[in-house]
């Protein structure tokens, strides 16, 4: 950047600097609108025009993890007395929390939200693996029909997924991997693997074979050279792969509402399930997608500086 | 240390064809200088030895044994490339230790810390050892690289143009170094490089390869004074060779474009009336108000310590080195000699030069 600036380079820095800002807001009005209804009143959910200024409270959240009934007539003051401070909160809905015995009974959100993580985390750990290995076979070796190969590869991301949503549902259920983890996380890699494997070439074309060829001579084996030397280089690229790859998990609804209902059902087709019948409860929604949005929140954030460089495919390494 | 050979290596990369019945021995404690022009193969018989290549054809000897089938950890050699052989993520010391570390040929802590010290001190690196390698300056760089292959004690050393991507007055400085290391060390190098400047001062072989094949293998006074052809003529030298068409008549090298004669004994009758090439070193090339040829000055280029004059005899450019001290001016006509002695003939057809011929 120049030391010295003219006034036109100053205007249309401030120019972009509000632009910028208009388009953060745009994007970030959906996610403003999820995190203020997460922490409304359930009255004020609906109310037009919407509510700004409330008072939080995290009883949706309460609502989101626990198993409810409708109460037929008031709760006994005593009982109310003895209750914890968030059981409180249901008794003030005209609500109770399920219990057995003793042991309040948790609502199906969190075991949901443990098969998201479960099938995003190793779905992304394989297709970046696979991909990583794959890529560096394609780039260092001489792969007969390479271009044939890399573009049969290419060509699996060609159709939209949903098509051969109904054939993969049968022959699922045929094979049995219909409602399991590893039946989602199979679709996911498969899903995700072109594009780590396509991702992954190129930042593998940027390594200098160089540093692998010094490793050799130094007395390294392959395998040795390519976990000391290209592994801790290649990492900004694995970062950014394994964001998009986990969101795309992460994210995905249709094939997770297809082949799961119960024992392996994500977050994504759950938490719309919620909505029932009658007068949908939005906040209780509100407060599971807010939750459900954190993880990848998270995961960009902690790899918000290799994302950035991986995101310019190392445009700006050299 | 080691002595290495080469024998009848071809290797093709696909349809191209990168070297041609290569022959090549290095001996024992040799500063030998592979030369040579971007794409004639150095390289590659650089890396054919390193073993990161396998030839098409022929063999590679270390110290008389067949390498063909160790891979290049086995062969204990150190690389030293242009860019790129210091790990990026590592300081200077782990780059340095890390030769020393592989499992094959692991070292007691106690003698890595020893050799690393001692690499170090030899290339006055030690106030950089815990630095990063991104923040070191080029000549920095290489002095690390050349630690590298230094701490492993290898049989020999490979080095791919280590000094051509440092500026001037450093390529300079490290030529020295790297010479008077090798004599120090004791040690076998292979130095590839298109420098003609460096392979004249550091090496004590020099072998021109030219489009895959070794042209000529020499001292650097053999290759400078008694070139095989006209290419290693035009190649070697700064500036280069003059190279004139022309015919000996007589005793007399006459010119063939602008018929001009020069005087030349001692060349053979075999030679008479056969069209030929005449090479001549610009030093040998002197002005003098009796000379036979008259010529025009094109061009002066001021050295310092020497003037390169370009003259001009109607179409037929040559170069001439003369003292600073002599004064002449551009389109000044004067007059010019060879020493006859110092002329080299070629063969007009084959390029090759009529000494090497027979």
């Amino acid at each position: 950047m120049a030391a010295v600036r003219t006034s036109s380079e100053v205007a249309l820095n401030r120019a972009a600097i509000v632009a910028v800002l208009v388009a953060t807001l745009i994007f970030l009005a959906p996610i403003y609108w999820i995190a203020s209804t997460a922490f409304k009143p359930k009255e004020l959910a609906v109310s037009v025009p919407p509510t700004v200024l409330f008072q939080p409270e995290v009883t949706p959240f309460i609502r989101l993890f626990t198993k409810r009934v409708q109460m037929q007539k008031p709760v006994d003051p005593q009982v109310y007395e003895a209750a914890p401070w968030w059981e409180k909160r249901i008794y003030d809905g005209g609500e109770r929390v399920l219990k057995v015995g003793k042991d309040v009974q948790l609502s199906q959100y969190p075991n949901r939200f443990m098969n998201s993580l479960i099938v995003a985390v190793i779905s992304t750990v394989l297709a970046v693996g696979m991909g990583t290995f794959t890529a560096y076979g394609f780039s260092r070796f001489k792969v007969a029909g390479e271009a044939d190969l890399l573009f049969f590869i290419l060509s699996t991301r060609m159709l939209p997924p949903v098509v051969v949503a109904i054939p993969m549902f049968l022959m699922y259920r045929m094979v049995g991997l219909n409602d399991s983890h590893i039946g989602l996380i199979i679709l996911y890699v498969a899903f995700n693997l072109s594009f780590s494997v396509w991702l992954m070439k190129g930042f593998m074309d940027e390594i200098p074979k160089e540093y692998e060829e010094a490793a050799l001579v130094d007395g390294y084996t392959r395998m040795q050279a390519f976990f000391k030397i290209v592994l801790p280089e290649a990492a900004t690229g694995i970062a950014a792969t394994a964001v998009f790859c986990f969101i795309t998990a992460w994210n995905e609804y249709a094939f997770a509402l297809i082949m799961t209902n119960r024992r392996a059902q994500t977050a994504p087709p759950f938490i719309p399930s919620q909505i029932g019948s009658g007068l949908p409860d939005w906040t209780t929604i509100a407060a599971g997608t807010f939750l459900f949005l954190l993880p990848v929140a998270i995961f960009t954030f902690l790899l918000r500086n290799h994302l950035l460089r991986g995101v310019t495919f190392g445009a700006i390494r050299k | 240390m080691a002595h290495i050979e080469l024998k009848n290596i071809t290797k093709k990369f696909g349809g191209h064809t990168a070297l041609t019945s290569l022959n090549l021995e290095i001996a024992d404690g040799e500063f030998f200088v592979l030369l040579g022009e971007t794409g004639a193969g150095k390289t590659t018989t650089l890396r054919l030895i390193a073993g990161l290549e396998k030839p098409t054809e022929g063999q590679v000897f270390i110290d008389g044994v067949d390498v063909a089938d160790w891979g290049a950890a086995e062969r204990d050699v150190a690389l030293v490339l242009q860019q790129y052989s210091l790990y990026p993520r590592y300081t200077v010391r782990e780059n340095l230790e890390f030769p020393l570390k592989p499992k094959i040929r692991r070292l007691p802590d106690a003698e890595i810390k020893d050799r690393v010290a001692r690499a170090a001190r030899t290339l006055r690196i030690e106030h950089l050892l815990d630095r990063k390698t991104d923040r070191l300056s080029g000549g920095e760089m290489q002095r690390v690289s050349i630690g590298r292959a230094i701490v492993r004690k290898p049989r020999v050393f490979l080095m791919d143009e280590p000094l051509s991507a440092l500026d001037a007055k450093l390529r300079e400085a490290l030529r020295t170094e790297l010479k008077n290391l090798q004599m120090q060390l004791g040690a076998t190098f292979l130095f590839v490089t298109h420098d003609q400047i460096e392979a004249m001062s550091m090496g004590d072989k020099v072998g021109v390869l030219n489009h895959g094949r070794i042209v000529q293998t020499g001292t650097p006074q053999e290759i400078y004074n008694n070139p095989r052809d006209t290419y290693v003529a035009s190649f070697v030298g700064s500036p280069p060779m003059n190279l004139i068409d022309g015919k000996l008549v007589d005793n007399r090298a006459v010119m063939a474009p602008m018929n001009f004669e020069l005087p030349l004994s001692g060349a053979g009758n075999a030679a008479d009336g056969r069209p030929l090439v005449f090479g001549i070193r610009p030093e040998d090339v002197y002005l003098e108000s009796g000379a036979p040829v008259e010529a025009h000055v094109h061009d002066v280029e001021n050295h310092g310590v020497e003037k390169i004059l370009t003259l001009r005899v109607g179409d037929t450019m040559l170069r001439a080195t003369v003292p600073a001290r002599t004064d002449v001016e551009i389109e000044q006509p004067v007059r010019f000699a060879w020493n006859p002695d110092k002329v080299v003939l070629f063969d007009k057809g084959s390029g090759v030069s009529l000494r090497h011929a027979s």
